[in-house]
């Protein structure tokens, strides 16, 4: 009996113990794989919007944290990157939210041009309905492409919104809501960037 | 009279991969099947994962059959199969970073399929290394083939195209593998979302009984 004891203790210590050790090995091993697959994600999605002709700093490192729930969509601190060349300010990359889609949150990163035009935005993930609403992918659709170029004087404010809702903005066959509220977080971020442009480069990465 | 080796490996093939598949007769693990099944690649990622899982599960139990006290194996499974599904998933993360992304949390929710506790139960605490081996892999292979199934149908009626994104596996000289089926193909929406995997297993396993009772003699 208490042998019996004694060997079911140990073998659920031993498994415990085996189990443990190769998460643990695992993971030590394939860590530094895992960060560098992880920059390189992100290095690739930034590239995709601000070309890497145009700046020449750490872009993944020069991070600043931003929380405000009004304009970039979530109570959550949002990472902006900033390009700089030649130590030159030349826009600033963010990781925000459009949090009234469809279904829910879309993650975007939306890039700014120094002046205020939009250098392009791409969404990063959303659960959006597929084959409707998903066409806001950049794979799926150009229609994300079609932001790259405008600023908050063009169009004014009333041009910021789908066609149905009098702007210039293509709605999809079948979804409004997820493109309305794509156009919405762009505008947002847009007059996040305006009304902080000063202290979004000039403050230390975090 | 014991049965020869060859025939109990034969067995062992014919059950996991027909007879006793996992997708089509057992009917468990159908969370990642629905889940994940909306393209082939998807499918044959999870799949390939699963196996993996499988045989590592399946190997690790049956060379411990002997040492674990009968009244604790689950807990002792459910521990290794945790860390052996962990390890996948740090791999998977490691090697194959853009194929994670799109399996994300259905890598760790191998962890949940009832097939690999079920074979460990079943199969690997009763049976020699060997034979377990076998079992996991012919069994991951039966999983596997209904999950490609059942993504090329539904990635067939739902988008037109066949192993789209194979470059995610494959690298970049795989993107030639991608067959637009039909040109300028509108999609059908009902095969992507979810009812659409009821629909299309529901076909398969159909097909596979109506194949059935047409081999057996009448």
């Amino acid at each position: 009996m208490v042998k019996q004891i004694i060997k079911v203790v140990l073998v659920l210590t031993l498994s415990t113990i085996l189990g443990t050790g190769m998460v643990v090995f695992s993971y030590q091993w394939t860590l530094p794989r895992i960060i560098a697959n992880e920059r390189m994600t992100l290095l690739s999605s930034l590239n995709v919007i601000i070309d890497k002709e145009h700046y020449d700093n750490d872009l993944t490192n020069d991070v600043r944290h931003f929380v405000d729930s009004d304009l970039l969509g979530t109570t959550e601190p949002v990472m902006v990157y900033r390009a700089r060349k030649n130590g030159q300010p030349v826009a600033a990359v963010f990781n925000s939210v459009a949090p009234d889609g469809y279904n829910g949150n879309i993650y975007l990163l939306i890039g700014i041009y120094l002046d205020g035009r939009v250098a392009g935005v791409r969404v990063t993930a959303h659960q959006e309905t597929p084959a409707l609403g998903d066409k806001i992918e950049a794979k799926r659709s150009p229609w994300i492409l079609g932001f790259a170029g405008h600023s908050l004087t063009d169009p004014l404010e009333t041009g910021w919104k789908v066609k149905k809702d009098g702007g210039i903005f293509d709605q999809f066959t079948g979804a409004t809501i997820t493109p309305r509220s794509v156009v919405k977080a762009v505008r947002n971020n847009l007059v996040f960037f305006q009304q902080h442009r000063q202290q979004i480069f000039e403050t230390p990465a975090q | 009279m014991p049965q020869s080796i060859t025939s109990q490996y034969i067995e062992i093939t014919q059950d996991a991969l027909w007879r006793k598949n996992v997708g089509f007769v057992q009917l468990i693990g159908l969370c990642p099947l629905m889940a994940v099944t909306s393209t082939v690649i998807n499918g044959l990622g999870l799949g390939i994962a699963t196996m993996l899982t499988l045989i590592a599960t399946n190997t690790v139990i049956s060379l411990m059959r002997g040492v674990i006290p009968d009244e604790v194996r689950l807990p002792v499974f459910v521990i290794l199969i945790a860390a052996i599904v962990t390890v996948i998933e740090v791999f998977t993360k490691a090697f194959y970073y853009d194929l994670y992304l799109i399996l994300g949390i259905y890598i760790p929710l191998i962890v949940t399929n009832c097939a690999v506790i079920g074979r460990a139960e079943a199969f690997a605490f009763k049976n020699p290394v060997g034979q377990a081996i076998l079992d996991g892999f012919m069994t991951g292979m039966g999983f596997t083939v209904a999950l490609v199934l059942l993504g090329g149908i539904r990635e067939l009626l739902g988008y037109g195209t066949l192993f789209s994104q194979a470059e995610l596996m494959f690298g970049e000289s795989a993107r030639v593998l991608t067959v637009t089926v039909f040109e300028h193909y509108r999609g059908f929406l009902l095969a992507i979302l979810p009812p659409g995997a009821f629909f299309g297993l529901a076909l398969l396993i159909a097909t596979k009984n109506w194949l059935d009772r047409q081999a057996s003699p009448r």
